[in-house]
């Protein structure tokens, strides 16, 4: 018996489940409290004891969190950070954090090296790597108090050799140093990537905090099982990894809710419509997996290249506020508040929840607060609603062909009759933990992105390497060998080039192998 | 004259993408570039072509290498300036003024730098009027201007001259160049007079793409369509409506090669557009009929915010409307269609005139 809890933390619930294998056992949605970690003791404490299982039979425990994201968005807890670039001569023309909010880069301080090395696309050093500069640096940063430290480097995914001395030099230079190597986070794209690792190193100590806070709430309960995070791909990483890479779990509770749904619903290939209080998530599973966005992706007005979930929000959730003349439905929303303030928990405000029990879609509350309702305006709402998620999956879809929509969330009993466009709509048992589902199941992953030169090799050889190298990450990484597979791969000739180099990206997946690991063990990309 | 300042890159940066049709390089990194000159050393006057003496001199300046291998190393910056020395150095007077050598993607904003660092002005035109691969595909070529003595310079300090029997030469010559020097490079070629911009220059299209990018911005903001802003303003034609099904891309010499299948919706419904490209979108074909192709501009906007797609964003699932816009004249006549028609990239396809079709009296209008 394989005994997994999955938790998925958002702004406004913290929801978990117990899955024994493929078998949701317990869940619980409670309100995300302040401190987080006593709503998600709470949340275990629950599925546990109604399930009657006993601690030492939990596998793992799989946490999902909007953590990190929020403690940049609101400019949180955040830690002065220096970012050291290797590159000169190249990329004086724009220093770290060039394109940065002002708020946010006073906060962390801005501070930047400059120093030679980095590589070409093709390999070669641009620069050789200077010692004796990066030791300059570090004897700045160090005289400054500032211990949390980025290192990014020129064409570091093609060679990743030049960061990590520099973190040697650094982690000698400056006591306590805590040292974010862009490669180890971004893909392609010097920018993005290092801004990416400016906000992981401005993390860490947030994340040390609050991966110990849960670390403390599942032993408090005595539970010895390993902790993982999910990451916004929709695969785990162990809590130590977590510790060291908190910007990874950045968008992972949309992720969550799409893996839980295609679990769910036991569909790879459809449509997801997650319904929460506020804003609806509207993505696409190919192969089981949320369909990446391909733009720059902004954190906090930071922008970034990470793999995020393509998903598409509107403001439609159970606590939508329906106004009259004319009619709109959200996107304000009592949110958390929906259990005080809508008309069917004794409230006086008109939310959607209260048109959906109106028409007689959904048992809420006290159905008899909304029996004098307005016939048609309930009539025009239902309408509206159901208007909002067909054009938001239709934005969403792959192709004119219909598709099957997966609807899931707490607020999912808004969508009520099938939507155009869907070859059937499926609402799965458990659609409204669907998200601490995802949590629960995720698996885990390697990835590499990397320019081959094709001079020596052709281009199946190099797609071979990169599948090879992905598997054996995830492989590293904690998967079960017999269970990984290559789920992703992309091969982008680099443009306005002799034809002799191409940008490779190849992720692979895998099942965790549960049982006798130590939670410090398993990263994509340790 | 007028002044550009740092507002101002914004707008331009955004129309630049909608002329580079799907290529040209992100203007992203060209506007923080030329955004950070200009916060140094103050706005960058824009000096109408009318405003040239005839025997002005005027360099243009450009990146030159990989839009994916600028985006990782990101220029020292001064290299430009290097280029631009140099061949001042090599024709043994300065120049009045510089100027874009394409008005789409990246090209339309790297010259800002060296007009703000150097305090000379830009002038208002560029030399092709939207994107295009290779050195010697600009308007200058047709009118016999030779693109050398061209310089051009890395980061590490090398800059060499080159000079060739003709501009074909020169792209090959440069291109080598280029990836010695890790794929970008910085250059400055096409030394004119300004006689010769007058006659040979596709005139105020930085003017143009500022048009461009305040209409997709006024349109936002007035939450109207974006799309149709855009239509208005080049006097293009939205040709196609519809979502990415596909994008199939190949290994090509030197090029980002490939093709994306658009399914129509709305009054497109049913049918399929395929839109092929190299580095830029050069042919979209509803069936075997030929809706718009090279030289016209081929632009994919975002059918909601009207944001440009480039060949490297598409992906599927897009929802896009695709707009054909007539192109500079110039392009259209034998000599043009012999440096940038559709047989120039391997399409068999004869070219004819976005409004000849789409215009009024057009079978498809």
């Amino acid at each position: 018996m394989t005994l997994r809890i999955g938790i998925d933390v958002g702004g406004t619930n913290t929801d978990a489940v117990l899955m024994d294998d493929a078998r949701v056992v317990a869940k619980i949605k409670t309100p995300t409290t302040e401190d987080v970690t006593s709503g998600i003791t709470a949340a275990l404490r629950h599925v546990l004891e109604t399930s009657g299982t006993a601690t030492g039979d939990v596998a793992g425990v799989m946490i999902g969190t909007t953590h990190f994201t929020n403690a940049v968005v609101e400019r949180r807890r955040l830690q002065p950070t220096a970012a050291v670039r290797l590159g000169l001569p190249a990329t004086a023309a724009l220093p770290p954090m060039v394109d940065w909010p002002a708020d946010l880069a006073a906060v962390l301080g801005d501070h930047h090296h400059l120093c030679h090395g980095g590589h070409e696309f093709d390999g070669r050093e641009i620069s050789p790597f200077d010692e004796g500069e990066v030791r300059r640096a570090g004897a700045d940063i160090a005289g400054k108090g500032i211990s949390a430290i980025a290192v990014s480097s020129v064409f570091s995914p093609v060679n990743a050799e030049m960061e990590e001395r520099a973190a040697e030099v650094l982690l000698a230079e400056v006591p306590n140093a805590s040292v974010t190597l862009s490669h180890e986070i971004g893909r392609i794209g010097l920018l993005e990537r290092e801004n990416a690792a400016i906000l992981n190193a401005c993390l860490r100590p947030l994340a040390a905090q609050t991966v110990a806070a849960f670390r403390r709430a599942i032993a408090e309960l005595g539970i010895a099982a390993p902790l993982y995070l999910t990451q916004n791909d929709g695969t785990l990483m162990s809590a130590g990894f977590a510790e060291r890479y908190p910007v990874l779990t950045f968008a992972s509770g949309p992720t969550n809710s799409m893996r839980g749904a295609a679990f769910l619903s036991g569909r790879k290939d459809a449509m997801v419509v997650d319904v929460g209080g506020t804003t609806s998530d509207v993505g696409a599973l190919t192969h089981g997996f949320p369909r990446e966005a391909s733009v720059a992706v902004d954190i906090g007005g930071v922008r970034t290249n990470f793999r995020m979930p393509d998903v598409y929000s509107f403001g439609l959730g159970g606590g939508s506020l329906v106004r009259e003349d004319p009619l709109r439905i959200g996107p304000r929303s009592v949110g958390y508040r929906i259990t005080e303030q809508a008309l069917v928990f004794g409230g006086d405000t008109l939310t959607a929840t209260d048109v959906a029990v109106a028409a007689g879609v959904a048992e809420i509350g006290d159905p008899g607060r909304v029996r004098r309702l307005d016939p048609g305006l309930v009539r025009a709402a239902m309408e509206r609603i159901q208007g909002m998620s067909e054009a938001a999956v239709d934005r969403m879809k792959t192709s004119a062909e219909p598709v099957p929509v997966i609807v899931v969330g707490g607020g999912s009993v808004l969508i009520a009759r099938p939507l155009a466009g869907a070859s059937e709509m499926v609402k799965p048992d458990h659609f409204e933990a669907a998200n601490a589902v995802g949590a629960a199941i995720a698996q885990i992953s390697g990835e590499v992105d990397r320019v081959y030169a094709l001079d020596a090799l052709t281009r199946e050889q190099a797609l071979d390497d990169a599948k090879a190298e992905a598997s054996g990450r995830a492989v590293a990484a904690g998967a079960d060998p017999a269970t990984v597979q290559i789920v992703d791969v992309e091969d982008v000739p680099l443009a306005y080039l002799p034809g002799n180099a191409t940008r490779v990206r190849v992720k692979a997946v895998g099942d965790l192998t549960l049982g006798g690991r130590t939670d410090d063990q398993g990263g994509s990309r340790a | 004259m007028r002044e550009i300042t740092g507002d101002a890159l914004e707008d331009i940066a955004l129309g630049a993408a909608v002329l580079g049709t799907g290529g040209g390089g992100n203007p992203y990194l060209g506007k923080l570039m030329a955004r950070g000159a200009i916060e140094r050393r103050g706005p960058v006057r824009l000096l109408d072509p009318d405003e040239l003496a005839d025997d002005d001199l005027v360099v243009p300046s450009a990146m030159m290498g990989a839009p994916t291998v600028m985006v990782e190393k990101i220029p020292r910056g001064d290299e430009v300036l290097g280029a631009f020395r140099a061949l001042e150095a090599h024709l043994g007077r300065r120049a009045r003024a510089t100027m874009s050598c394409e008005a789409g993607g990246l090209n339309s904003t790297t010259p800002f730098t060296v007009a703000a660092e150097l305090g000379i002005p830009l002038v208002d035109a560029d030399m092709m009027g939207r994107a295009f691969p290779e050195l010697q595909m600009c308007t200058p070529t047709l009118h016999g201007v030779a693109a050398t003595p061209m310089a051009i310079a890395d980061e590490k300090g090398n800059s060499a001259i080159i000079t060739t029997v003709d501009n074909r030469w020169t792209e090959t010559f440069a291109r080598t160049l280029t990836v010695d020097m890790g794929c970008s490079a910085m250059i400055a070629l096409y030394a004119m007079t300004g006689r010769q911009v007058k006659d040979a220059c596709v005139p105020r299209t930085i003017s143009t793409i500022e048009g461009i990018g305040r209409a997709i911005r006024d349109a936002r903001a007035r939450h109207v369509d974006p799309v149709a802003a855009v239509r208005e303003v080049t006097g293009g034609y939205v040709v196609w409506r519809g979502k990415v099904a596909d994008v199939e891309r190949r290994t090509a010499t030197g090029f980002a090669r490939g093709e994306a299948a658009i399914a129509g919706t709305g009054a497109y419904e049913g049918r399929t557009l395929r839109v092929a490209f190299q580095n830029e979108f050069l042919l979209a074909r509803d069936g075997e009929e030929a809706l718009v192709s090279t030289p016209d501009l081929i632009t994919i906007l975002d059918a909601e915010t009207g944001e440009p797609i480039t060949t490297e964003e598409l992906r599927y699932g897009f929802r896009v409307a695709v707009l054909g816009i007539p192109c500079d004249p110039r392009w259209r006549t034998e000599a043009g269609l012999g440096l940038v028609g559709p047989a120039y990239f391997g399409y068999e396809t004869p070219y004819v005139p976005v409004e000849w079709r789409f215009g009024p009296g057009g079978d498809r209008s």
